[in-house]
């Protein structure tokens, strides 16, 4: 491979001279520590390298090899139920609390293979050699990698391997012979191909009322979760990765804080999956570039999670990556690109900020795999802007691409209105193909509900200016019993706790009854007031209080609780209005 | 002169190679092999030396970031002494009841400290899967962080102040009267000035003093003459004094770093000289991660019995939270407190402005197994109530008090009494007198209002009178 000596070193950046030809996104072995690098410019017989470690020690003069390949990480199966850092490095296994320069180890994990194909059967690229079972990781898929086909020359019994080692050698057509392990590595910038790309018609559960009613995501789609510091963006996605409906979690921590993801390893692997009865962290892979550890690979993360997540839908799996944040990861750029010496654009970011955000989040897809399976890959990206001000670059470019958009509000979450999503600034495109698969499970009228609830809160809106302007008591009894509905249906159903053990999920059926109640709530308390009752009395009759706190207050899965509720309330209400007309 | 680095065995010379000197950046030709970050010394005619560090390096020059005064010095007599490493601390169990300057150089006429290890300053990440989730609840006393944003050890919860505000005197209350519930173990304390006036250094020198917490204190003192570059390197001193002390010795140490907007208008004016392109309001684009670096150096290992917990004081410029300075550390620390320029006029002390306020680690140290079963609902009402009020304060600043509903008049009061009572406060307070007290203020508002609390908690705090 070809040398070359390093000259010029400054942060993350190297500048070096080529003995030899280099590619762009080649990775490179630095100094006698054989750090990591990619080359990110070519320029003449000089290369600009991007190291993934700390640069302190390195001096001019000192020599780096070319790998002949791009910037890759090594997928398989032993992946799976772990942490990593950026470029999918195992932080296990090291016997300091901190992490040393350039001491990291390869992954080889063993795991347990059965064959499903037999010698001689011709296979396409893609295609599924057997499967892989590992302790501690939910099931998996070997696979024929996407430039690999040909007829099976030679396929490894059942039992025990190494990811490294070779499990199948197969002949293509023009008589090429290649071996495969379960190991294979791809190059992070590159999207692993599909057979073909499938609408996303199909909405992924998160259990967040908020987000499966009013703006849900679709399973292949993208999602962007904007705020200020402190809004509750990273508890969202954590929530999301603990309870979503999902087959595996990428949950990548980018330029974020140490704390968070060492939360989420001491408790995922306690919590139960409610589908498969098995760990939470069995479907779970925590990539880890903390706000501390070196900027290049915080660029590199991202790539790195998403080409993982590649990998699980391409085994016909349903995947969720959530990336936080991306804003991390934006400003790790825009400090690559001002070392570079690039022209800045916007805020300082590199003009080409746009379309990296459309590259990245435009390989969140639903489609038929190679080996004919349906997978895909739904993308959830917080955004961190500058004083909360969503007008910045990253906030707007990433509008631009996402197709759900939940926005955080500083307001909201001062008053621990959690999750905070401001349901006036938030939005889903599409939902009406999601409608389909809520009229299957029994919710025929979700448009029509997630319409009511939506106009409720715009009305509510429009009835606060007014109110500050003339005073609440000033409003006639029939708008006074709106906004009462509306800041009944904010607490009572927007408002949910993450951290109760009642409200933290919610089903699809309980999300339904619960909507339904709110809003008959609503026609009900209208159609009392406008028989002479007062908003006043509404408020104090007991089944208000029951419904304010019903999220916290009834079992989870007690459908029939919720009805009981239901009945209550038509009583309750009848009998006041009743009483006024008697 | 005793300087931090000690272990200094072959050091190699270069006379002659100086060409340019330009505020605390030295240029030279590079005519030895020198590796970036490593120590230097500038050795001026007269023998004197000052520390710095090599900033970047090309195949024939460098830049070397001098972090003293560079007042006085001539290119052509400047000899640079290459270390060969990169700037370290000699640390040991002597550190405690010391005074240091800026760069680790005693400066309290004692002896130097006894170097058990040599510690490269600029630390290592800490490996996630090391951590351990911090937990252990550290009663202050204030009830607006005890109750509303409670502070855990290992924590890195900053003060969000503005100029002029009590936030030494907090600080101060807190380092001497934190204590852990069911344990009289004391808290190592390592406070670093920047860029500090005499008399705030003096203060708190007083006030550990006056509380016999001297013995148990590391000082770090970077006064406001010292130079900027210099500034830059004073927290990593002290990091590294706090996490030996913490996960070598194992200690519970609490870091209270003050002022970090100098720390950060030092890191503006290095960039600017380095001729680098700003990002927002001339600060370099790179400030979150280098504000991470020191901030990450909070919290618990694995396998290790202290832990380090952070207590970071800003100046929020123009009292704008929006301003990068406490913007880019909110995103980083675990929560804040901040202060509030209206309270501190109308007196009241701690003047901590609740709403903006928050303690992410909350949920991890309070509750059934930490305070009590009951707190975290007690918060939340709290919050809820307050919230709700601010709301009611803004509709009477239109319509005026007479044209508000009753309700809203029940939540003006309830304001009133909160600020009053509950935020100000003349002593220590207890766990256990915080939440009686929050209880109590509950029981001003109507029923409905308690939405954040059950049944079960109404009958016992609000209706059964604090049962
Ligand atoms: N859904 C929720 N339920 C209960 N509490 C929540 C919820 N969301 C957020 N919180 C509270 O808000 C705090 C801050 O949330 P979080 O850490 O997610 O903010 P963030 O937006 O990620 O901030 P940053 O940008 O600084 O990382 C949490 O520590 C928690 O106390
Ligand atoms: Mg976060």
């Amino acid at each position: 491979m070809s040398e070359a000596v390093i000259e010029y070193i400054g942060g993350p950046l190297l500048r070096a001279r080529t003995e030899g030809p280099f590619g762009l996104y080649e990775s490179v072995a630095i100094g006698e520590e054989r750090l990591l690098g990619e080359v990110v410019r070519l320029d003449g017989d000089h290369i600009t390298v991007q190291v993934y470690e700390d640069t302190t020690g390195l001096a001019p003069g000192r020599r780096l090899a070319g790998t002949g390949r791009p910037l890759s990480i090594p997928l398989g199966p032993g992946v799976l139920g772990g942490m990593y850092d950026g470029l999918l490095r195992p932080l296990d296994g090291f016997d300091s609390p901190f992490i040393p320069r350039g001491s990291f180890r390869e992954r080889d994990q063993a795991y347990r293979f059965t064959p499903s194909v037999a010698v001689g059967e011709r296979l396409s690229p893609g295609a599924v050699l057997g499967a892989a079972e590992r302790e501690g990781a939910m099931d998996q898929q070997v696979l024929l990698p996407p430039d690999v086909d040909g007829e099976v020359v030679e396929i490894a019994p059942a039992g025990e391997y190494r990811e490294a080692e070779v499990i199948c050698r197969i002949e293509n057509a023009r008589g090429e012979r290649r071996e495969v392990a379960a190991r294979q590595d791809w190059p992070v910038r590159i999207a692993r191909p599909l057979a073909r790309r499938l609408p996303v018609d199909e909405p992924l559960i998160t259990g967040q009322r908020v987000i499966d009613s009013l703006f849900p995501v679709g399973l292949g789609g993208k999602a962007a979760v904007p705020g200020g510091f402190g809004t509750g963006k990273t508890v969202l996605l954590e929530t999301l990765a603990r309870w979503c409906s999902a087959d595996v979690i990428i949950y990548v921590g980018c330029g974020e804080r140490g704390n968070e993801l060492t939360g989420m390893l001491e408790e995922f692997p306690g919590l139960v999956d409610p589908r498969s009865g098995r760990s939470l962290m069995e479907r779970t892979v925590i990539i880890a570039n903390t706000s501390n550890m070196p900027v290049a690979a915080r660029e590199a993360s991202i790539y790195t999670a998403v080409t993982l997540a590649e990998y699980y839908r391409d085994q016909g799996l349903h995947v969720a990556l959530m990336a936080d944040s991306t804003s991390r990861w934006a400003e790790a750029l825009r400090e690559i690109s001002g070392r570079l010496g690039e022209l800045p654009g916007e805020a300082g970011y590199p003009a080409y900020l746009s379309s990296r955000l459309a590259d990245f989040y435009e390989r969140a897809a639903k489609g038929e795999t190679l080996a004919g399976k349906v997978g895909s890959v739904t993308v959830m990206g917080t955004v961190s802007p500058p004083a909360g001000d969503f007008s910045e670059p990253v906030t707007s470019h990433t509008k631009r691409y996402v197709r759900s958009f939940w926005a955080l509000d500083a307001r909201r979450a001062q008053a621990r209105m959690y999750p905070a999503i401001n349901p006036l600034q938030s939005y889903a495109e599409e939902t009406s193909r999601l409608a389909a698969w809520w009229q299957a499970r029994g919710n025929s009228d979700w448009p029509r509900l997630r319409r009511a609830t939506l106009e409720l809160l715009e009305e509510q809106t429009r009835l606060e200016r007014m109110a500050r302007i003339i005073g609440k008591d000033a409003l006639p009894f029939g708008q006074q019993m709106r906004l009462l509905a509306a800041e009944l249906l904010n607490d009572a159903f927007l408002r949910q706790s993450a951290f109760s053990e009642n409200d933290r999920y919610a089903s699809p059926e309980r999300q339904t009854v619960m909507l339904r109640l709110l809003i008959r709530f609503a026609d009900l308390a209208q159609q009392a007031v406008a028989r002479g009752v007062t908003p006043a009395e509404i408020t104090g009759l007991r089944i208000y209080r029951r419904l304010q706190r019903m999220g916290e207050d009834l079992p989870p899965d007690d459908l029939a609780a919720y009805q009981a509720l239901g009945e209550d309330m038509e009583r309750e209400l009848q009998a006041l209005a009743e009483e006024v007309t008697a | 002169m005793s300087h931090g680095i000690t272990s200094l065995r072959s050091r190699i010379y270069l006379e002659g190679a100086a060409e340019r000197l330009e505020g605390p950046l030295l240029f030279l030709k590079r005519l030895a092999e020198v590796t970036l970050n490593e120590a230097v010394y500038v050795e001026d005619a007269s023998g004197r030396q000052r520390l710095g560090r090599i900033a970047s390096i090309d195949e024939a020059h460098m830049t070397v970031e001098v972090l003293e005064a560079t007042m006085g010095l001539n290119l052509e007599e400047i000899r640079l002494n290459l270390t060969g490493r990169p700037l370290e601390f000699g640390v040991g169990p002597g550190l405690l009841g010391r005074i240091f300057n800026g760069v680790g150089e005693v400066i309290d006429g004692g002896p130097p400290v006894a170097a058990r290890r040599q510690l490269a300053i600029g630390g290592l990440p800490v490996n996630p899967v090391q951590r351990e989730t911090p937990r252990d609840f550290i009663e202050t006393g204030v009830s607006t962080v005890d109750i509303m944003n409670s502070l855990v050890r290992g924590q890195k919860l900053p003060l969000f102040s503005g100029g002029g505000l009590p936030h030494d005197r907090l600080a101060a209350d807190i380092a001497v009267n934190a204590r852990l519930r069911q344990s009289d173990e004391d808290f190592a304390i390592v406070f670093v000035g920047i860029g500090l006036p005499y008399d705030s250094a003096e203060y708190f020198r007083h006030r550990l003093e006056e509380s016999g917490a001297l013995e148990r204190t590391v000082l770090f003192l970077n006064l406001a003459s010292d130079s900027s570059t210099q500034r830059l390197l004073t927290p990593r001193y002290a990091l590294t004094a706090a996490e030996y002390l913490a996960f070598e010795e194992g200690m519970h140490v609490l870091v209270i770093i003050t002022d970090m907007t100098n720390y950060c208008e030092a890191l503006r004016e290095v960039s600017s000289s380095l001729g680098e392109i700003p990002s927002r309001k001339g600060y370099p684009g790179y400030m979150y991660s280098d504000l991470a670096t020191l901030y990450e150096r909070a919290g618990r290992v694995h396998g290790r019995a202290g832990t380090l917990t952070q207590l970071p004081i800003l100046t929020m410029p123009a009292d704008d939270i929006g301003h990068p300075i406490p913007d880019l550390t909110g995103y980083i620390t675990e929560g804040q407190i901040v202060l509030d320029r209206e309270l501190d006029r109308q007196g009241l002390y701690p003047p901590v402005k609740v709403l903006p306020s928050l303690s992410r680690l909350m949920k991890d140290g309070t509750g059934g197994d930490y305070t009590h079963p009951d707190h975290p609902a007690l918060a939340n009402q709290l919050y809820a109530a307050y919230a709700r009020a601010q709301q009611a304060r803004l509709l009477a600043s239109v319509v005026g008090d007479d044209g508000l509903a009753e309700e809203d008049r029940q939540f003006l009061a309830f304001a009133r009494r909160f600020e009053h009572d509950y935020v100000a406060q003349a002593e220590r307070r207890s766990l256990e007198a915080s939440m009686a007290l929050g209880w109590e203020l509950l029981r001003e508002l109507p029923r409905t209002a308690l939405n954040r609390l059950s049944d079960a908690q109404i009958a016992q705090y609000i209706d059964g009178e604090g049962g």
